[in-house]
């Protein structure tokens, strides 16, 4: 049958393989080698060694984001996760009105990071006001912005996805450990909580990477003010291509750099918690 | 736990969740209202509910559709979203077929690729693919569809996959045995076993593609073609002044068609996402 199939190549696999070599393995392979480039279109690229990596350390803004993007990233994470699992195991408790609930809950993520951010702008400019300021003012406010704006939006999503992990808690495992005389606490420490692992390997994978690459919402929230401040990775280096002259090569090295983290945050998450799934 | 107290307590987190709900939707009630409200109410007051003073009817809705042409947007983002997911759908389930049942250094090179382009973050290719696409006139809504595709093949691909492997062969042996040909087989026998993973992957490309800001804001001739994220943007104008009035009442207009379609697929939009969420 393998055979047969086979020669059915420019069929089933060319147009997707033709796509994915435009949208991402040329753009990939281009991309690590402009890195080492000075340029500012594609034509003109002339090859600098690793002088543009070298430049990265020297613009603070990058630095600044860098770390604002990992607190935000730590913070929002939590955030999500704790709020998502407690809000699906009060909903797994079988009251009036759960399915209600749940749609309300997950009805925010649809909405697009854009949209999101503008709404978000009104609502907290509106509480700022009664302190006369706006949330430009520090970044701080732009942070905690953003943590609520991305709470709003993602603690339905993952709740859905615990609620799923803690339906599929067997029902005996759980009676049996009320046998044995286990209170509430050590049911979740002990059943509950090990049960879930998939959920949570999931969730904090999603929220993980879904911080840490966070562009639309910035962008509409706060832009990066008050001066670049409140700038996310993602956007620092939107803003380096695109609003310096002469840095695009920075920019590239920058994007090289970003997506080394953000592959080696998915792998070292994964492991981490994908160690401490069990059977049931 | 006696029954009686087991029902005081879900009464009370039935009540208590019910203020939870509502708080949740507050942020686009009171974007609803602020849309009826004149401009400088909007950002003195946000929380006001307009009144005689500063009630102007539709007139927001006006001003808005007159700067953004925001109906116009609408049907690109509606043709690019339905035209992508559509040709994401069929070629790369196509694709994912090949490979599984195809087992050659060929086929798992792609799958390998396909993996691990799935955590790559968009700015690493932003300007290599915006120029690349640029050079090959794919800067239109048709353009584009091939750019989705291109850069939407690693998740689709890695989701159907998985369920390939779960189909067993002799049901695709029995139908080429009675003389089908792969492509009979194909659309006669595996799709039609598929759909459950494709509605699944539809949801989640269709969320991304839809509100997608900076891969169109790239690739796509933006003087030509605005989608609703690019034309909500593009209200911020230069120099940060946003006109709140016609920004509140086009944020409503872009999320009425989100709500409505939610409300209408949500069983298949809330079941797809956990499907996804669980392969992934």
């Amino acid at each position: 049958m393998d055979k047969a199939i086979k020669r059915y190549f420019p069929v089933f696999a060319l147009p997707t393989l033709v796509a994915f070599t435009i949208g991402f393995i040329m753009p990939f392979i281009l991309g690590v080698y402009l890195s080492f480039c000075e340029f500012t279109t594609v034509t003109d690229a002339k090859f600098v060694g690793i002088k543009n990596y070298i430049r990265i350390w020297g613009d603070s803004t990058f630095i600044h984001s860098l770390w604002y993007t990992a607190l935000f990233t730590i913070v929002s994470v939590l955030a999500i996760n704790i709020l998502a699992f407690a809000v699906a195991m009060l909903l797994t408790k079988g009251i009036k009105g759960t399915n209600i609930f749940r749609t309300i809950f997950f009805m925010p993520n649809l909405i697009g990071g854009i949209i999101l951010g503008y709404i978000w702008q009104l609502i907290l400019n509106g509480i700022l006001a009664g302190m006369e300021r706006t949330l430009t003012y520090s970044s701080s406010y732009g942070f905690w912005g953003l943590v609520i704006l991305m709470c709003w939006q993602q603690v339905g999503y993952m709740m859905i996805i615990y609620i799923a992990g803690i339906q599929n808690i067997p029902g005996d495992l759980i009676e049996a450990a009320k046998i044995d005389g286990a209170n509430n606490t050590q049911l979740l420490r002990h059943v509950t909580l090990p049960m879930v692992m998939p959920s949570i390997t999931i969730c904090s994978f999603l929220t993980l990477t879904n911080s840490f690459k966070l562009f639309d919402q910035n962008l509409a929230l706060t832009a990066g003010e008050p001066s670049n401040k409140s700038e996310m990775l993602a956007l620092n280096i939107f803003n380096t291509f695109y609003g310096r002259n002469g840095w695009e090569g920075v920019g590239q090295a920058k994007a090289v750099v970003f997506f080394i983290l953000v592959a080696l945050i998915a792998i070292v998450q994964l492991r981490a918690t994908r160690d401490k799934e069990v059977q049931a | 736990m006696s029954e009686v107290r087991k029902a005081k307590h879900g009464g009370l987190l039935t009540a208590i969740f019910s203020v939870i709900s509502v708080i949740y939707v507050m942020p686009i009630i009171i974007v609803l209202y602020n849309s009826f409200k004149k401009k400088i109410f909007i950002s003195k007051r946000p929380f006001a509910l307009p009144d005689g003073k500063s009630f102007v009817g539709v007139e927001n809705y006006i001003s808005g559709i007159e700067k953004i042409e925001l109906p116009k947007a609408f049907g690109y983002s509606l043709f690019i979203t339905i035209a992508s997911v559509f040709v994401i759908i069929l070629c790369t389930s196509m694709c994912a077929w090949y490979i599984t049942r195809v087992k050659n250094k060929v086929t798992s090179a792609m799958y390998m690729l396909f993996a691990f382009s799935m955590i790559i973050p968009f700015q690493m290719v932003m300007f290599t693919l915006s120029k690349i696409a640029d050079i090959l006139h794919l800067g239109n809504p048709v353009g584009i569809v091939i750019v989705y595709l291109g850069f939407g093949a690693g998740l689709a691909v890695f989701m159907f996959c998985g369920f390939v492997k779960s189909i067993p062969l002799e049901i695709e042996e029995a139908a080429m045995i009675d003389g089908c040909t792969p492509i009979q087989t194909y659309f006669k026998i595996v799709f039609p076993v598929m759909k459950p993973t494709a509605i699944s992957v539809a949801i989640l490309e269709a969320m991304w593609v839809w509100n997608d800001y900076l891969l169109p804001y790239l690739v796509l001739d933006i003087k030509k073609y605005k989608t609703i994220p690019i034309a909500i943007q593009y209200l911020k104008g230069g120099y940060g002044a946003i006109d709140m009035g016609a920004m509140m009442a086009m944020i409503i207009l872009a999320i009425i068609p989100i709500i409505v379609f939610y409300i209408a697929c949500q069983k298949y939009i809330i079941e797809g996402v956990v499907a996804g969420a669980v392969k992934g």
